[in-house]
């Protein structure tokens, strides 16, 4: 091509600068600055992480190699169990409201009304507000004693004394449910609308001309064709989920006696609270198989897509 | 899309849609509302008689006061703001080189390094937090705004790239070509040509990276322990919590005012962030 022609005048020794014109020597120096910082503080933190969590090591205490014994302690420790537990519940329960929701509020904004573009940007809110802050007017209108939802059940008639919500261990999941809920179903609704932006209105057209009924034009036309976009946001939205810290962590801290931990507040409990870092660490790395497992499943996925 | 009579558009969409926005939005009035409530009120029992929830007819300013007079809550917005800009800046910078790097250029091994990157976006910082405090502490950073700075990039860097790899292959090649038949080198091309074509990809990497470290909560709170140090998140969590006592009043102005910066970036660029969000979930 031109382009080579051109660069291949050059035969004298090549000048620094110069090298900049070989593809590989720009890609690596564009590269570099990325590489360094994942490195130092991704791909490092992971290796120190695995053998910290093989140490005995506190905080100011430097620890000797322990093998597999604080996973093995982690293992038999039924706040562990209950945290594996909760996460899993957590992340399952939250990814079916927040997809059937976020694909209620999609088409509900999937049309033309006069302050739409309004409507979309107040909706996104509860996403980029920061969760903690966001989370602290949920705990306070949670608080029992001066709760607005016990106050506007009990106009409603649904209760006649107070609900004690972050005091018991069920109700207490269930909050922390309904807030992740309440901040993840805008980032669906948003990328699901983006996705059905990309779907021809020709083809429900079609469709009901053939006379599909509006379920089935739903289920068999628009479905599949959102099928990838569904897929990206529900994996993503589960990774987040699954390492969630701050939502719990403002609401309860992971209480009452320990009955809301997750992975991450578990860790940091055990990691930081008590200093027993190598500990934490091997709560932390229990997460591992599990996000890798769903990495794995994103990978194939996508290269399914892109192959096609 | 909407077929028959209006009761049917109220029953199936507007009502719905207003109930949505409402939910959505209502924690925010909540925040809005506790702020200007004298305490008086706001510790008034739900069942209470005279038990007033959605107004007050005795707007204070106490609290607002309380959290400047009494907290060093400016220094957190300033600490917040300073951390935010600065590790968006780095990890554009980062991000649209690697992006470029990723999308444009032929070398070895660039299939596997996407790969990669597109991996460590997937990484939470909870798998991480406590090894990487250990190493902050041995870099002697512990406490000071760098380890924010630094470590933010960790999970900006790779949503940019992914991000601007999708910009800069929608990019055609000839267009890079031109430049280089007129005689501008392979760097110059892509500085001059490439970047301001991709700017609003630019922008968008970049208003979400803000919102996003604006948002992180664990790496600022395990990492920094001076009050005067502290994000906005952390000082409120850690400052406006004394024991089991909650400043709700303090709090929920903090929590008000910590949201506003975001807010209103956000709200000037609603658009570059939506194709942002859009985008990083682009397969």
């Amino acid at each position: 091509m031109a382009v080579t022609a051109v660069s291949g005048v050059a035969n004298r020794p090549i000048p620094r600068l110069r090298r900049l014109e070989d593809e590989r020597w720009l890609a690596l120096t564009l590269l570099a600055p990325t590489a360094i910082l994942l490195g130092l503080f991704i791909a490092y933190p992971f290796f120190e992480g695995v053998l910290l969590s093989l140490t005995n090591t506190r905080v100011g205490i430097e620890g000797g190699f322990v093998g597999l014994k604080n996973f093995e302690k982690v293992w038999n420790d039924s706040i562990f169990r209950t945290a594996v537990w909760n996460t899993f519940w957590y992340t399952g329960v939250t990814t079916v409201f927040k997809l059937a929701l976020g694909l209620w509020l999609a088409i509900l904004l999937n049309r033309h009304f006069r302050g739409k573009a309004l409507v979309r940007a107040f909706i996104l809110l509860p996403f980029i507000i920061p969760t903690v802050l966001s989370t602290f007017a949920w705990k306070w209108m949670f608080d029992p004693t001066f709760s607005v939802i016990n106050w506007t059940l009990f106009q409603l008639g649904f209760i006649t004394k107070r609900i004690n919500w972050l005091g018991d261990p069920d109700l207490a999941m269930a909050s922390i449910i309904v807030v992740n809920i309440w901040r993840g179903v805008p980032f669906f609704a948003i990328s699901l609308l983006a996705g059905l932006q990309t779907i021809s209105p020709e083809l429900q057209e079609a469709a009901a001309i053939d006379g599909a009924r509006p379920w089935q034009r739903f289920w068999y036309v628009t479905w599949p064709l959102l099928l990838p976009v569904t897929m990206v946001v529900v994996l993503f939205s589960v990774i987040q989920t699954f390492a969630d810290f701050q939502l719990v962590y403002v609401m309860t801290g992971g209480g009452p006696a320990n009955a809301t931990h997750l992975f991450a507040t578990y860790a940091y409990q055990i990691g930081i609270g008590t200093g027993l870092l190598s500990e934490g660490a091997a709560i932390s790395l229990a997460m591992f198989p599990f996000l890798f497992l769903i990495v794995v499943v994103q990978l194939l996925y996508i290269r399914r897509v892109e192959t096609r | 899309m909407i077929e028959g009579a209006a009761w049917r558009r109220w029953v199936f969409y507007n009502i719905p849609l207003i109930l949505f926005v409402f939910i959505l939005l209502f924690p925010f009035y909540w925040m809005i509302i506790t702020t200007f409530r004298p305490d008086g009120e706001l510790y008034r029992p739900w069942n209470a008689a005279n038990y007033q929830p959605f107004w007050t007819n005795n707007p204070t300013l106490d609290h607002i006061l309380y959290l400047f007079e009494e907290t060093s809550f400016e220094r957190w917005m300033v600490n917040t703001m300073v951390i935010a800009a600065v590790s968006t800046v780095i990890s554009l910078f980062c991000g649209v080189f690697a992006g470029y790097a990723l999308a444009r250029l032929n070398f070895p091994y660039a299939g596997g390094l996407g790969t990669a990157i597109f991996v460590t976006y997937l990484v939470p910082q909870t798998l991480l937090f406590i090894p990487l405090a250990e190493i902050i502490r041995s870099f002697r950073l512990g406490d000071t705004p760098w380890s924010l700075i630094l470590t933010y990039p960790t999970f900006l860097i790779p949503f940019c790239t992914w991000l601007m790899m999708g910009y800069f292959k929608a990019i055609p090649k000839e267009l890079e070509e031109c430049a280089r038949i007129d005689g501008a080198s392979r760097f110059k091309a892509m500085i001059y040509i490439i970047l301001p074509v991709a700017v609003p990809g630019i922008m968008s990497a970049g208003i979400f990276a803000f919102t996003l470290s604006w948002n992180e909560f664990i790496y600022a709170l395990v990492f920094l322990s001076s009050p005067e140090q502290k994000t906005v998140p952390v000082g409120v969590t850690s400052e406006l919590i004394r024991g089991d006592v909650f400043f709700w009043g303090p709090l929920m102005a903090g929590a008000l005012l910590g949201s506003i910066p975001v807010a209103i970036v956000y709200s000037f660029f609603v658009e570059h962030y939506v194709s942002g969000l859009t985008g990083s979930v682009k397969g």
